[in-house]
């Protein structure tokens, strides 16, 4: 794992947490839609926090393909719940929110889990995947980091 | 009935997104390593390759199911409830995916993360 994946991982995180909440806080702004007008959901979008939402979650979703091209699902995904991690923290230190001791509980665990998964190797397929040919066909040497932990 | 509502409405987002996760973790490997393959071809060869993935549409596809899915479920009920509660399930239902559809190694060091993981994000919800 070199730096920058590292750094693709951690926008990974960021852009889900971040998008979610946005999007969580616009549709409560939208409030509930009745499910004989399930249609009215599509004009959600007009709503700046549900766009800026929705803009976040195209980071993500770039940031986590790239992420899924390089190693295994069950590797990339413990990174997207870093977020909720991310946002009991800005809850208590940021906006000095009460945070209880179970949801304390709860963020040790995803740390747990992370740390687990992390530790181990991101790629265990091996998949003869199209990159390792150029566009016109001839070979090429596959990345020097592939593979390791 | 509002909790049958939210309940349906999860349970739709948990089996789209991991339908949708394990098309485009196939697909992403099929395009190979983005990053390598930018530098060696340039990132329009990158799109190209992606956006013609079968794989890859299909995956977006359910990720949009999931998605609305998500908006209707945060209509109904609370965010507190539905964010972990599908995340959560959706890792389990993934670590399980990932295993059959995708021939992924989840040794003992995944299964215990992503039950420590899934745990959690529940306990992030109480």
């Amino acid at each position: 794992m070199t730096f920058r994946k590292y750094l693709v991982l951690a926008g990974v995180t960021f852009f889900a947490s971040a998008g979610d909440a946005m999007l969580s806080h616009g549709m409560k702004q939208i409030g509930s839609i009745s499910i004989h007008h399930l249609p009215s959901v599509i004009f959600a979008v007009i709503n700046p926090w549900v766009a800026g939402g929705i803009l976040l979650l195209l980071a993500f979703f770039a940031t986590y393909t790239t992420a899924l091209s390089w190693a295994d699902l069950t590797y990339v995904l413990p990174a997207t719940s870093l977020g909720y991690v991310l946002l009991a923290l800005v809850a208590r230190f940021v906006l000095h929110e009460h945070v209880s001791p179970l949801r304390w509980l709860g963020i040790a665990l995803i740390t747990g889990g992370v740390g687990f998964v992390a530790g181990g190797p991101e790629i265990t397929t091996h998949h003869k995947s199209q990159s390792l040919h150029t566009a016109h066909g001839a070979p090429m040497a596959a990345p020097a980091t592939r593979g390791q932990p | 009935m509002n909790a049958l509502y939210t309940w349906s409405a999860i349970t739709t987002i948990v089996f789209a997104s991991v339908v949708g996760d394990v098309l485009m973790s196939r697909a992403m490997k099929q395009v190979g390593d983005v990053g390598a393959l930018w530098r060696q071809s340039g990132l329009l060869t990158v799109i190209r390759r992606t956006l013609s993935n079968p794989s890859f549409l299909l995956g977006v596809t359910a990720m949009a199911v999931a998605f609305f899915s998500l908006l209707f479920a945060l209509s109904w009920g609370d965010v507190s409830l539905v964010a972990p509660a599908a995340a959560s399930l959706t890792f389990i239902g993934n670590a399980i995916a990932a295993k059959i559809f995708l021939h992924e190694k989840v040794d003992r060091r995944r299964w215990v993360a992503a039950m420590l993981v899934a745990a959690g994000v529940a306990l992030l919800a109480g």
